[in-house]
Formats: C-alpha cells, structure tokens, sequence
C-alpha cells in the first residue's frame, strides 16, 4: 500500500498560518512526522492562496525536500504552480490531479508531460460528478487511454474513483468499492487511489467509518491512500487488512509491529 | 404546532406511513391546507434543520424526513390554487463555474424548500451571466452560491460583480456557502450571508428576507 500524507494542506488552518509566514520549522515538522509514520510521499499543497500559490507551493517543494528524503504529490490544479514546482522538486513527483473537466486535462498535459512523473487521474466526469460503478469506469478508462497515449506508463497512473457519502446515498459505498475492482482488473498494473473522509460528511463517528472504509477499499484491490499517517488507529487497519487478505507472509509485518509497539489503538 | 403535533412528529422521525396518514385525516377533518402545510411539515423541517445545525441528527435522518414531507406534499397539492400557497421568498440557487460538486447545493436547496422557499436550482458549473440572466428572468428574493472547492471560490465575487454590473445586485440578497467558505470570506467579498449548513441556511434566509 502506497501512502500519501495528507496534513501539509493549506485548506486547514494551522498549515495555511505556517505558509503565510514561512514557518519552515513547523512545515518540516509536520513533514517529518508523517515520514517517520511511514509516508512514501509527502502531499504539498497551496491551493487556497490563489494569487500567491505558485511561489508557495515552490516554498514548500524546498522547505519539505530540504528536512525528508521522499518524493512530494503536488496538489494543485494550477498549470504553472505545477510546472514550476516539479522543476525544482528532486526525484520524480506525484501529480495530484488531472481529470476530464473540460480546460483541466489539456492545460495540465504538458508540465506532466515534461519530465519523468506520477499522476493521480481523478474520475471527474467532463460535466458532472460520477454515481455510478459504470460512470467511473467509464471516466476512469478514458484517463488511463488518454495518459498512456500521452506517453505515461500505466503503472504511473493512480486512478482516483471519487469517494461520496454514503449519507446521501447508501450505495456510494459499494459504487466506490466496485469500481476499484474492475479498474484493477481490466488494466493490470495500474494503481487506485482515494481519500477518505468524504465517505464519511453527514454522519457522526467519522473516524470510525473511515477506517472501515479503508480495510474494504483495500480488500477490492485499493493500491494507494491519501491520508494522515500519523494516525495510528489508520495506519493498524492497513497492517491488520493487509495480512487477512493474505498480503503479509507469515503475518511478519503484524507481528513485528506488535513487537515493536506499534500495534497500539491510540 | 399543537393540532397537527402527530402529523410533525412523524415528519421529524421520517415516519412516512403515519405522515401520509395524518395528512389525510386532517384534510378530511377539513383543516386548511395552509395550516397543515405551515403548523404540520414546515414546523416540523425547521426542528429538523435546527437539530441538524445542533448535530443532534445526520444527513440521512434529514433527507427521511425532507422525503416525508414531499410525500405528503402529494395529498395537498391537488388542493392548490394559484395564488393559493404563500411562498416565504423566491430562492436562486447554483454551483459557482468550475465546480462539479452538488452534495451540498441539493442540501441547501431541499431544506429551504422544506421551510417554505420557493426554489430554483441551476445546477453546477453555472457562469456568472447564467446567474445573471436567470436572475434578471425570475427576479429572486436571494441568489445562494456554493462552492466546494479554495480554487472555484473566486467565482462568488466574479458573480457577485456580474450581478453588480446587470443592475441586478440591489435587488436581490447574496447567500454563500460551502466547505472553504467562511463567515469572513463572506464579508469580503461583499455577500449579504454566510451559511454553515442546510439548517443554518434556512434561518439566515429568513432573518436576510425578515420572515419567520
């Protein structure tokens, strides 16, 4: 399982205050913990600044590479936030997110075409959000077709199903959930991924239901997580999901956490 | 509430069969089909929509209840005359351009309905001079924004100043929403309103328009 660390985010309000004033100490911070938790990228992201983005989002490509040795998923949806960032990030990046919206797919193509790179292809439709196990396929295959067209490999590319609540409607679980499968099945190689949280607006406990969340998405074939990893509870339910799908011989992994203490539920 | 305290408790807990019912027996018994509609559902949306403001209920118990109410709806409009049903304002409602997401928008709109708005609904991804034109058509008490997303949220004073510039702003107020929004943002930008949630959007809509 892939892990991307999702706190160094500007839409919440202790990150945005260290961007603003350039609080290096406080980003790295952030940044190291989650590596240390077990990140393999570290999501950088800007987004709510706008005018200012591009230098911001650059800041924080230095900032975090200069404090851990990883590779970065760069959040944004501005062409040259984008490009600009990936010329100074070391290593090859995860670009999050391209879809078919109309204006997004084109204007992003060339910075993530322009060096060696990740993609997170999000299954937006061109004009509307998609409900269905069909409709998400459907996006999802025309990404993978156009990306792979484009030049990047399909084991680059990590489709993103859209995750939506399943207070609004109970088979957004499950829609989510298939559509992870047959993307998986029909493009061998490829990887998922998706965020949490949305599964869970509109319902109490949302820690809980995320979390189960997880262990399902895993179970149909769930490659890679956006996430906090500092979250432990989050982080158990990885190991645990993944040795009773038979993914960790001898139970090696769930025993050494054990072990070493990392087993703990808080 | 008190005659059609029966009828209200059903739509609160979502109870359709029993809502249907008591709407029935109230419309033989001959009561007006306003009083039921103002003393029986929309009563009983605004408790809902306060207690989900209080997170004292969640999203599904709201849309139990907001698919009661319509059930009921069923039953009284055959009764309705033009001119009969007085509307508490005439709401616009869209998802600013560039954004996809609806979630919150259908909340919003659902529950304004519940309370006795009279809604019309854009969709997403709606430009400023659709906001604009559709606006100058039907001539809104209240023209509510949504926005999900830190990058489409400029949209909202772009239509704001589209507005402005149609000669339509004066008339109308500007309600916004979503989940970067903030109160602050709101003042910014020069909004008449923010709302947190679908429940809190009622209650801003009514002190905006001074009804209860």
């Amino acid at each position: 399982m892939i892990i991307v660390g999702e706190q160094i985010n500007a839409s919440r309000k202790s990150i945005e205050e260290a961007i603003e004033k350039r609080d290096a100490a406080f980003i790295t911070k952030v940044a190291r913990e989650q590596a240390e938790a077990g990140a393999h990228y570290i999501d950088v992201n800007a987004g709510t600044f706008l005018d200012q983005e591009v230098d911001y989002l650059c800041w924080l490509v230095e900032t975090v590479q200069g404090e851990v040795d990883l590779p970065l998923c760069l959040d944004s949806s501005n062409p040259k936030a984008l490009s600009e960032a990936m010329k100074r990030h070391k290593g090859e990046p995860m670009i999050n997110s391209i879809s078919l919206e109309k204006e997004r797919f084109g204007s992003l193509l060339p910075a993530i075409t322009s060096q060696p790179c990740h993609v997170v292809a999000l299954c937006m439709g061109q004009t509307s959000m998609p409900t269905t196990v069909e409709e998400r396929v459907e996006v999802g295959s025309k990404l993978i077709k156009e990306l792979t067209k484009e030049g990047i490999p399909l084991e680059k590319i990590y489709v993103d199903p859209l995750v939506q609540p399943v207070s609004v409607d109970t088979s957004m679980g499950l829609a989510t959930l298939e559509a992870i499968h047959k993307i998986m099945n029909d493009f061998p190689g490829v990887n998922t991924i998706c965020g949490l949280s949305n599964i869970s607006f509109g319902l109490p406990e949302r820690r809980l239901i995320n979390r189960n969340f997880l262990a399902l998405c895993i179970a149909y074939g769930l490659s890679a997580t956006i996430l906090d990893p500092t979250d432990k509870q989050l982080m158990v339910t990885i190991l645990t999901a993944e040795m009773l799908l038979g993914r960790d011989e001898y139970c090696e992994n769930f025993i050494d956490a054990y072990q070493n203490g990392r087993l703990t539920e808080k | 509430m008190s005659e059609f305290q029966t009828l209200a408790e059903a739509v609160v807990k979502g109870d359709i069969k029993t809502a249907v019912a008591e709407t029935q027996s109230a419309l033989d018994a001959g009561s007006k089909v306003q009083s039921i509609l103002d003393k029986g559902l929309i009563a009983a949306m605004d408790e809902v929509g306060d207690r989900y403001s209080k997170g004292l209920i969640f999203v599904p118990q709201m849309l139990r209840s907001a698919k009661t109410m319509k059930e009921c709806m069923k039953l009284l409009q055959p009764f309705f005359r033009e001119g009969d049903i007085t509307s508490k304002g005439k709401v616009l409602i869209g998802t600013v351009k560039g954004d996809l997401h609806d979630i919150g928008k259908n909340l919003v709109a659902m529950m304004m309905e519940g309370a006795g708005f009279e809604i019309i609904d854009l969709g997403v991804d709606v430009p400023p001079e659709k906001f604009v034109q559709k606006a100058q058509e039907v001539e809104p008490d209240i023209v509510g924004m949504s926005a999900l997303l830190s990058t489409t949220m400029p949209s909202m004073p772009k239509t704001i100043e589209a507005l402005l510039k149609a000669g339509v702003r004066g008339k109308v107020k500007v309600m916004i929403g979503g989940a970067p929004v903030t109160e602050k943002y709101a003042q910014e930008i020069k909004a008449d309103s923010y709302a947190s949630d679908a429940g809190s959007a009622v209650s801003k809509a009514k002190e905006l328009l001074g009804v209860s």
